[in-house]
C-alpha cells in the first residue's frame, strides 16, 4: 500500500470481496447502499442514528436523498413517499421512536407498499441509552410484519439487502431488528457489489393505498394470508442454521446477540457435542417447518434472545399443537433461567448452559475472585453519569435550583428525554421531577398548569431541550395556550440533537446532508402562538435565576425562556474554550472556609477537584471546558476567569 | 500469555466517556483485520459523553468470530485511561496472568467530586492491579499529552505503550500507515509523536 494515499475503507468503498471492520449499522447502511437505495431517513436515537450519520456523508456520491426528521412518525412517512413512487426506501429508529411512528406504520401494513422499504430499529437492550427497554418485536407480531434479526455483523449487510426484496416480494414493509451489541459493536464484514441505481419515481394513480372505507378488516385478513406465505418463504431463509450433534441433549434457540455469545460458551463449556443451537434470523413469521425439525429431535429446549421471551413464547405456541402428547422441557425467561430484562451477555449464556448440562464452570479461581470482590468493593465506586464540564444544562440547573429555592413555593419541574434527563441526578441537582416520553414534559406541565382549582399552588416549569422541543413538544404547547394553562418552559436550547452526536433538527440552519437549510425559528414560533419569551445565557447565573424568578411570580398562562448556550463539546471543538479558569490559592481558605467544599460538594463540576494535600479547590485542566461558571459560585471570589482570545 | 499462540486475544480498553476509547479500539481493530484476523469489538457508548465508565472489547482471533463482550475472567491485556476503571475491569474480567497498562491519572466520579465517596489513593490502585494482574505498567500518559499542548492526546500515548509493549500483533511502523489513513496532515504530525511518546515509556 502507497503510504498516504489511501483513505481507512469506509462503507461506499467499491471493493467487492475485501473484509472491513464495520459497526453494525454501518455495515446496514452498506447492505442498503449495495441494494441500490434511495432515500433515507431518521430521527436520532440510540443505538439507530450511525444511520443517516454515515449515509448522510456519502449522500451525493449516490445520489440518495438523506433526512434527519422532525421525529420518527414523519420520518418513515418520507421513506414511505419514496417506496410507494417506486424508490427503495430505508428509515430508522431506536424502540421508543417506534412507539412515534406506530399510527402510520400500522396504516402501511393494510396498504401495502410499492419499492422495497424497510425499518431498521435499533433496541437498546439494558436501556443504556434510554428510558425503557422495550422490545420491538411485539409490535411485527402485532402488524402481521415480516422481522429479521441479524446475529453477526456480516448478516447484518447481508440481510439489509435481503430486506428490501423480501418488502417487495410480499409488498410489505420489512423490520429489521438489532440490539446494541450488534449495532455498536464492530466485525469483519465482507462488502459485496454496488449496483449502478437510476431512480424513475412515478405514483401510479391508478392505484389507491388507503385501507377500504368501513371494511378495513378485509385488508386485515389479506394480511394475515400473505404473513402465511411469509411464513413458508422464511422456512427456507438463508439466514436460519442450525449447527451442532444430531439429537442434542440441550437443543438451544436462539436469535440476534445469543448465537455469538452461545457458539462461544459452548466452545468454552467444551459442550459442542451435547448441545445443538438453532439460529433464528426471520424471528417473525416463525419458520414453523424448520422450528418443528429441531423440536423434534430434542427434548430439552433453552432460549437466548434480547429482551422479552418473543421466540420463547412463539416456539412453545407451536409445539403445543406439534405431535398430541409429546412434551419438551422448555427453559428461559419463563423459569427463571435467563432474567427477562436486560442485556444477555456471555457470563448469562455460559452460566445457563452450564446449569442445564450438569457443567461445573468457574471462570476464576476462588482466592482470585475473593480478591476482585473485596477491591472492587473497597476502592471501585460507581461512575455515575455527570453533565460534561462546561456543560451549560448544569448551569440551567443551578439557577432553576436557586430560583426556586428564593420562589419558595414547592415549585415543580417536569422533564424530558436528552442529556438534561441527568436533571434527576446530583448532576443536575435533582431538579427534574418527571421524564417519560419526548414531549412529554411539556403536555405533564400543561396538566398540572389546570389543576389550580382543586387548590394547587406550586409553580410549574418544564424543561426540555431543541430537538426534543421540534420531535413532540409543540403540540402539547399548542394545547396549553388554547386551554389556559398556567407553566413555564424552559427550552434549553444547546443548538443540536447533542445526546445522540449533534445532528440538526429542523431549528438549526443546515440539514443531514450537510447543507445550507431554512431554519424554523422557536422564538417566532412560540410568539406567533400568542405566548411571551425571554431569552437568557444560561452562563449568567445571575441573570438566569433573576429571570426564572421573576417569570414565575408573573402572570398566568404558559411562557417560553429560552435559555441558548451551545454545547460546550460542540464549542470546544469549534472555537475551544472561551475562559481560562484558575483557583486563587491566596483567596481559596479551603478546608478552613465556612464553605464546606462548595464548589465541589454543592456544584459539582467535574472540571474542578479537592486538592487532598493543599486541602484547596483545583481546576482540572485536562477537563475544564472554560465556562467560566463556577467563578459565581464561589462565596469568597477565588475563582478566576481569562477571557481566552 | 504470548500472542503467537493465543487464540484469541482479548483486549479490554477502558475509560471515561470523551477519552477516546473508540478511536482507539477501531484504529487497533482496522489494522488487524487487514491481517488477515477476524475481529469483533463490543463497546457501550450511548451514555459516554457524559463521563461514564466506557469499555471497548476488542476480540481479536485467526480462526473465528468471537462474541463482542469478554467472558468473566478471560482478559488478556487491559489498556486503561484512566487508573480507577483499570481496576474496575480487572476486577470484573480479569485473570492472574493478566497484563494492565494504565494511565496513571484519576477522573474523580460525580460521588467524588461532592464528597460522598473517596477516589482510592494511587497506592491502593496499584496494590490491587499488581495483585491481579501478571504484569502492569503505570503511564502518565496525561501528562505528557497536557505538555504537548493537547489534552486529547493521552489515548494515543497509551496506544503507544500498548503497541510498544509488544503484547500485540502489531508492527509499530504498520501501526503509522494506519494513522496516515485517519488523520489529516495537521494532525498526523502531532499523534505520531504522541504515538512515539507512548513506546518510550514502556522501553
Amino acid at each position: 500500500m502507497v503510504k498516504g494515499e489511501e483513505k481507512t475503507l469506509g462503507i461506499d468503498a467499491n471493493r467487492p470481496g475485501k473484509a472491513v471492520l464495520l459497526m453494525g449499522v454501518e455495515a446496514i447502511a452498506r447492505g442498503a447502499l449495495e441494494a441500490g437505495v434511495g432515500v433515507a431517513t431518521a430521527y436520532p436515537g440510540t443505538p439507530s442514528s450511525e444511520l443517516i450519520d454515515r449515509l448522510s456523508k456519502i449522500a451525493k456520491k449516490f445520489n440518495i436523498y438523506v433526512e434527519w426528521s422532525i421525529n420518527e412518525k414523519v420520518a418513515l412517512e418520507i421513506a414511505g413517499a419514496a417506496s410507494l413512487s417506486g424508490i427503495r426506501a430505508i428509515t430508522a429508529m431506536k424502540q421508543n421512536g417506534l412507539s412515534v411512528a406506530l399510527d402510520f406504520l400500522s396504516g402501511l401494513t393494510y396498504t401495502g407498499i410499492n419499492k422495497g422499504l424497510v425499518l431498521m430499529v435499533g433496541d437498546d437492550a439494558g436501556a443504556l441509552s434510554s428510558s425503557n427497554e422495550q422490545d420491538s418485536r411485539h409490535i411485527a407480531r402485532m402488524l402481521d410484519l415480516p422481522l429479521l434479526e441479524p446475529a453477526t455483523y456480516q448478516e447484518a449487510k447481508d440481510m439489509a439487502k435481503w430486506a428490501f426484496e423480501l418488502s417487495e416480494k410480499f409488498s410489505t414493509v420489512c423490520i429489521l431488528r438489532s440490539t446494541t451489541r450488534i449495532l455498536h459493536g464492530r466485525g469483519n464484514v465482507t462488502l459485496g457489489e454496488l449496483p449502478e441505481t437510476t431512480h424513475h419515481p412515478h405514483f401510479d394513480t391508478s392505484k389507491i393505498y388507503a385501507p377500504p372505507m368501513g371494511r378495513a378488516s378485509k385488508s386485515h385478513a389479506a394480511v394475515h394470508k400473505n404473513l402465511e406465505e411469509i411464513r413458508r418463504f422464511h422456512d427456507a431463509s438463508p439466514f436460519n442454521a442450525y449447527v451442532g450433534p444430531d439429537n442434542p441433549e440441550l437443543l438451544v434457540i436462539t436469535s440476534g446477540t445469543g448465537w455469538l455469545y452461545t457458539v462461544e460458551a459452548l466452545k468454552i463449556l467444551a459442550a459442542e457435542k451435547e448441545a445443538g443451537i438453532l439460529k433464528l434470523g426471520t424471528t417473525w413469521p416463525l419458520p414453523h417447518n424448520l422450528v418443528s425439525k429441531y423440536l423434534m429431535q430434542a427434548n430439552k429446549i433453552l432460549f437466548l434472545e434480547e429482551v422479552d421471551a418473543f421466540l420463547e413464547t412463539g416456539v412453545r405456541d407451536l409445539a403445543a399443537d406439534l405431535v398430541p402428547g409429546r412434551t419438551w422441557k422448555f427453559f428461559g425467561k419463563g423459569t427463571g433461567h435467563i432474567n427477562h430484562f436486560g442485556e444477555l451477555n456471555p457470563n448469562i449464556v455460559i452460566g445457563a448452559i452450564a446449569n442445564l448440562l450438569d457443567i461445573t464452570h468457574r471462570p476464576r479461581g476462588s482466592a482470585y475472585q475473593k480478591e476482585c470482590d473485596e477491591i472492587a468493593t473497597r476502592y471501585v465506586p460507581p461512575r455515575d453519569l455527570q453533565f460534561c464540564a462546561g456543560c451549560p444544562h448544569r448551569a440551567t440547573y443551578w439557577s432553576i435550583k436557586d430560583a426556586l429555592r428564593l420562589d419558595g413555593r414547592d415549585g415543580v419541574v417536569t422533564g424530558d428525554i436528552g442529556c438534561y434527563s441527568m436533571g434527576q441526578s446530583p448532576a443536575g441537582y435533582s431538579q427534574m421531577k418527571t421524564a417519560h416520553a419526548m414531549g412529554s414534559g411539556v403536555g405533564l406541565a400543561s396538566g398540572l398548569g389546570k389543576l389550580k382549582q382543586f387548590g394547587f399552588r406550586q409553580p410549574v416549569l418544564t424543561v426540555c431541550g431543541d430537538s426534543t422541543f421540534f420531535h413532540a413538544s409543540i403540540p402539547a404547547l399548542i394545547n396549553s395556550v388554547h386551554n389556559e394553562s398556567d407553566f413555564i418552559l424552559l427550552l434549553l436550547d444547546n443548538s443540536g440533537t447533542a445526546m445522540t452526536g449533534f445532528q440538526p433538527h429542523p431549528g438549526i440552519d443546515r440539514n443531514a446532508a450537510g447543507d445550507a437549510a431554512p431554519k424554523v425559528d422557536a422564538e417566532k414560533l412560540c410568539k406567533a402562538l400568542g405566548i411571551p419569551v425571554t431569552i437568557v445565557d444560561p452562563y449568567d447565573v445571575k441573570q438566569t435565576r433573576d429571570e426564572f424568578l421573576n417569570i414565575l411570580q408573573g402572570g398566568d398562562g404558559p411562557k417560553v425562556v429560552i435559555c441558548k448556550r451551545e454545547c460546550a463539546l460542540i464549542r470546544a471543538t469549534k472555537e475551544g474554550a472561551l475562559f481560562k479558569v484558575k483557583v486563587n490559592p491566596d483567596k481559596c481558605l479551603g478546608e478552613q472556609c465556612g464553605c464546606n467544599r462548595y464548589c465541589t460538594r454543592v456544584f459539582g463540576c467535574p472540571g474542578i477537584r479537592w486538592d487532598r494535600d493543599t486541602k484547596k479547590a483545583e481546576i482540572d485542566e485536562a477537563v475544564c471546558n472554560g465556562c467560566g461558571v463556577c467563578v459565581h459560585v464561589c462565596p469568597r471570589s477565588a475563582i478566576d476567569r481569562e477571557a481566552r482570545s | 500469555m504470548n500472542f503467537k499462540t493465543k487464540d484469541p486475544i482479548n483486549l479490554i480498553i477502558t475509560g471515561v466517556g470523551g477519552q477516546g476509547n473508540i478511536l482507539i479500539s477501531r484504529l487497533i481493530g482496522q489494522t488487524l483485520v487487514d491481517e488477515g484476523y477476524s475481529i469483533t469489538i463490543g463497546e457501550t457508548y450511548g451514555a459516554s459523553q457524559r463521563g461514564g465508565s466506557v469499555a471497548s472489547h476488542v476480540r481479536i482471533s485467526k480462526k473465528m468470530a468471537y462474541s463482542p463482550l469478554t467472558p468473566e475472567g478471560h482478559a488478556d491485556i487491559i489498556l486503561g485511561f484512566e487508573p480507577l476503571e483499570s481496576l474496575r475491569i480487572l476486577t470484573l474480567f480479569g485473570n492472574e496472568s493478566s497484563f494492565v497498562i494504565t494511565n496513571t491519572r484519576p477522573i474523580h466520579t460525580m460521588a467524588v467530586v461532592i464528597g460522598d465517596a473517596e477516589y482510592p489513593s494511587f497506592e491502593a490502585i496499584k496494590e490491587g492491579i499488581a495483585k491481579l494482574s501478571q504484569k502492569a505498567w503505570y503511564i502518565d500518559a496525561s501528562k505528557i499529552a497536557l505538555d504537548m499542548g493537547m489534552p486529547l492526546l493521552t489515548n494515543i500515548i497509551m496506544t503507544g505503550a500498548l503497541v510498544g509493549a509488544g503484547l500485540l500483533p502489531i508492527d509499530k511502523d504498520r501501526f503509522k500507515d494506519r494513522f496516515r489513513m485517519n488523520f489529516n496532515k495537521e494532525q498526523l504530525a502531532l499523534n505520531v509523536k504522541a504515538f512515539e511518546m507512548g513506546i518510550a515509556e514502556v522501553e
